[in-house]
């Protein structure tokens, strides 16, 4: 950029908003002064983004934005929530609207690299299934041949779709839609026969009608989608943090930090793992450019990652999701965070 | 006596430029055009270098690549397995049949709604001002979901058709099916069907270019058995009988096609979850179709109004001294020297039907906007080439139009000989 600063930025404000700034400072610095985070999170997800009956945003993937505001800023207030659409979330990303994107995004290869995005970590291994009526009397998804099915376009579930579809040799008409809300309203009003998703999104989905239990998800899981946050490609040093907040996330449950014990871990705690994560010795902080309790204050925003889990979509929650897959190592499930030394 | 001497020829010096009128002006535009490619230029130059930046040159190959999903209503060949630029074609096809027949039906109500507005008869010209200032004065976009939301609301879904005691019947002898999804009706199967003719990247459905060449093959013999009976007429004065003729020229060679081609109607029959068989006209495509219908129609109503109140009064007087009734005052006098006003304006209103086709996507009708500049845009990430691409297309598609319509316009031109 060494045109001059007028044109320079009508230029990036009119072509590629932004660009400039991506390649320009550092994320974190750009929050640090902004004093707040940008997060970018789903329009409305019950369970994983939604705003509640006051207007606060609550869920699964606001939690990560809580916690990431936490460890850089040490408030889990200062977060100006984005809502996404599946079409615009990318675009949101790398025009640095956003600073990082936590919604149920799948992370692929195309997305990681073509898309120029940085998935660093994920914080809910899911897969695609489908919902139906349970006076349709279907009970696998390939009774579904010849059905009208409700799908997001932009999604990856497209693509699945076609290809579950192509694979079994079975016929189907797609009803794109651009929001979950409109998705819903197209599935209630019958206008499709099922409805297609990320089981969680569709578990989620169905929470919110006025009837769940007239409504099944189907036992196909047709795909696998590891959902995980992402940055900008390109600024590592924003990726690591937003990573290790994840993991310091993980890595508390494994270690039993919890938000009620953490203040009283971290004075008495002679685990030299705890103490690293939470900064009592050690300066692993440093190292992130971030302060010695940034983990700490990150696990407080929500509480670790099966506090969080348990709060938003657990099965003691309306979406009622069991851990499954996304259970700690030690228990079966895929969470393992690296060690923090 | 004056002394007449020749001014001298004085050489061109760079100062004239600026000092001599005579090349002023042009300094002038020279120095604004080039100020004003260099900027653009800049802003060229500088988003490419951007790009390059990000590692995202402009590359157009993702084109060529297997598109991988599927759209649900095709006018030509395609599954999942065709290219980006398959897909762009089934989406640019999609584009321009509804707004070619949003531009039709337009026509007519706009005409019909202008016209009525001007009655005598109070009710009707009032109802007609409420249609325009209401159609005219909410956002389309509303419109298409509003439409789009009754239909899904209030039809019932397929299933509604089963069983016993059907909550839902079929109307019109069983054969047509509305229902919140689509209507179904009875359409032509060819049993001898000719398949596709493969040009190059052109594809042709020798079906379809066999039944256009019988009608339009109709159309003109019949054209040239009234002109001959015409003539016939206007010689002796005595017009021979020619109704046998016209039936036999509109209809002969359309019946000889679906003759040939075994065609037999197929009608729609619950099968599974949805109907199958004859055809499935998508509750998107009529939605659409009738928001853009209806919102256009408002419009061209009242350049309709504009261009019979443009034609003087005398005109209408003149024709009726002659003894001409009302209806045939406005179809022989008014309308025809009302269309040289109309025709500029209806221009711009179809340009505008065919962009405004684009809010497709809110009703999920797949057309150019939302495979090209939806699903494939989202699922390669080239957003910035599938917007040029898109741009291109529609500004191409527009220019059309309004090339078609000039040579239109000229044709109703007032011509002064």
């Amino acid at each position: 950029m060494k045109q001059s600063v007028f044109l320079g930025t009508l230029a990036a404000t009119t072509l590629l908003a932004g660009a400039a700034l991506a390649q320009g400072t550092s994320t974190l610095d750009t929050v640090k002064a902004r004093g707040e985070l940008n997060c970018g999170v789903n329009t409305g997800l019950v369970g994983f983004a939604a705003p509640d009956a006051n207007g606060n945003w609550q869920g699964f993937d606001v939690a990560i934005c809580k916690a990431v505001a936490a460890a850089v800023l040490g408030d889990a207030s200062k977060v100006v929530y984005i809502p996404t659409t599946s079409s615009d979330r990318f675009e949101q990303l790398t025009s640095g609207k956003i600073d990082l994107l936590a919604r149920n995004t799948t992370w692929t290869f195309s997305r990681d690299t073509d898309l120029r995005m940085d998935f660093v970590g994920v914080n809910y291994y899911d897969g695609q299934g489908f919902m139906v009526r349970k006076d349709l009397g279907v009970s696998s998804a390939k009774e579904l041949n010849g059905a009208t099915i409700c799908i997001q376009t932009g999604t990856t579930t497209e693509l699945n779709l076609a290809d579950y579809f192509k694979a079994n040799n079975m016929t189907y008409t797609a009803v794109p839609i651009e929001t979950n809300a409109e998705g819903e309203q197209q599935y209630l009003a019958g206008a499709c026969d099922a409805y297609t998703t990320d089981a969680s999104g569709l578990a989620a989905t169905r929470a919110a009608f006025a009837d769940p239990e007239n409504h099944i998800i189907l036992p196909e899981i047709v795909s696998k989608e590891p959902l995980g946050p992402s940055v900008r490609h390109g600024d590592n040093a924003w990726a690591d943090i937003v990573g290790w907040t994840l993991n310091a996330l993980v890595a508390a449950e494994e270690y039993g930090i919890t938000s009620t014990n953490i203040d009283e871990l971290a004075t008495s705690s002679q685990n030299p793992e705890v103490q690293r994560l939470l900064g009592t010795s050690g300066e692993l902080g440093k190292m992130i450019g971030l302060e010695p309790n940034w983990a700490m204050n990150a696990i407080k925003a929500g509480g670790n990652y099966g506090e969080i889990f348990a709060a938003t979509i657990g099965e003691s929650t309306p979406i009622g999701l069991a851990r499954g897959l996304n259970a700690q190592w030690t228990q079966g499930g895929l969470l393992y965070a690296p060690p923090f030394r | 006596m004056a002394v007449v001497t020749d001014e001298p020829k004085a050489g061109f010096r760079l100062g004239m430029l600026i000092y001599d009128t005579r090349y002023r002006s042009i300094t002038i535009q020279i120095v604004v055009l080039i100020l004003v490619m260099a900027g653009v230029a800049w802003l060229v130059d500088n988003l490419l270098r951007n790009l390059a930046v990000l590692g995202r040159g402009i590359d157009f190959s993702f084109l060529g690549n297997r598109s991988g999903y599927d759209i649900n209503q095709t006018l030509v060949e395609y599954t999942n397995d065709s290219t980006h630029a398959r897909a762009t074609l089934v989406g640019l096809l999609n584009t321009l049949l509804v707004a070619f027949l949003g531009c039709i039906a337009a026509t007519v109500v706009g005409v019909l709604a202008g016209v009525l507005r001007l009655s005598k008869n109070w009710v009707i010209a009032r109802l007609m001002t409420v249609y325009v200032e209401v159609f005219r004065n909410i956002p389309l976009l509303l419109w298409i979901l509003i439409i789009f939301a009754v239909f899904t609301e209030a039809l019932p879904a397929p299933n509604a058709f089963r069983g016993e005691n059907p909550a839902a019947s079929m109307v019109l002898f069983d054969t047509v099916a509305f229902t919140n999804r689509y209507t179904a009706i009875p359409w032509l199967i060819f049993d001898n069907s000719m398949g596709w003719l493969t040009l190059g990247s052109v594809y042709l459905n020798i079906d379809l270019v066999l039944i256009v060449a019988a009608l339009v093959g109709g159309f003109f013999a019949n054209r040239a058995i009234l002109r001959r009976a015409k003539r016939i007429q206007e010689a002796t004065g005595e017009r021979p009988t020619t109704w046998w003729q016209s039936i036999l020229a509109l209809f002969g060679p359309i019946s000889a096609v679906f003759l040939f081609l075994g065609t037999h109607v197929d009608a729609p029959a619950l099968q599974g979850f949805n109907f199958t068989g004859g055809l499935q006209v998508s509750n998107s495509l009529v939605a659409l179709w009738l928001a853009l219908t209806l919102y256009t129609a408002a419009f061209i109503a009242e350049i309709v109004r504009a261009g019979i109140n443009a034609v003087s009064k005398g005109q209408s007087e003149a024709a009726f001294a002659l003894g001409l009734r009302p209806g045939r005052t406005m179809s022989l006098v008014i309308l025809p020297q009302a269309l040289r006003v109309i025709i500029p304006p209806l221009i711009s209103q179809y340009l505008n039907l065919t962009k405004n086709s684009s809010l497709a996507i809110a009703v999920g009708y797949m057309d150019l906007r939302g495979t090209l500049g939806g699903i494939t845009l989202n699922q390669t990430g080239r957003g910035l080439e599938a917007m040029m691409l898109l741009m291109l297309i529609y500004l191409v598609i527009s220019l059309i139009i309004s090339g078609t319509m000039n040579i239109y316009n000229n044709s109703v031109r007032l011509k002064e000989r």
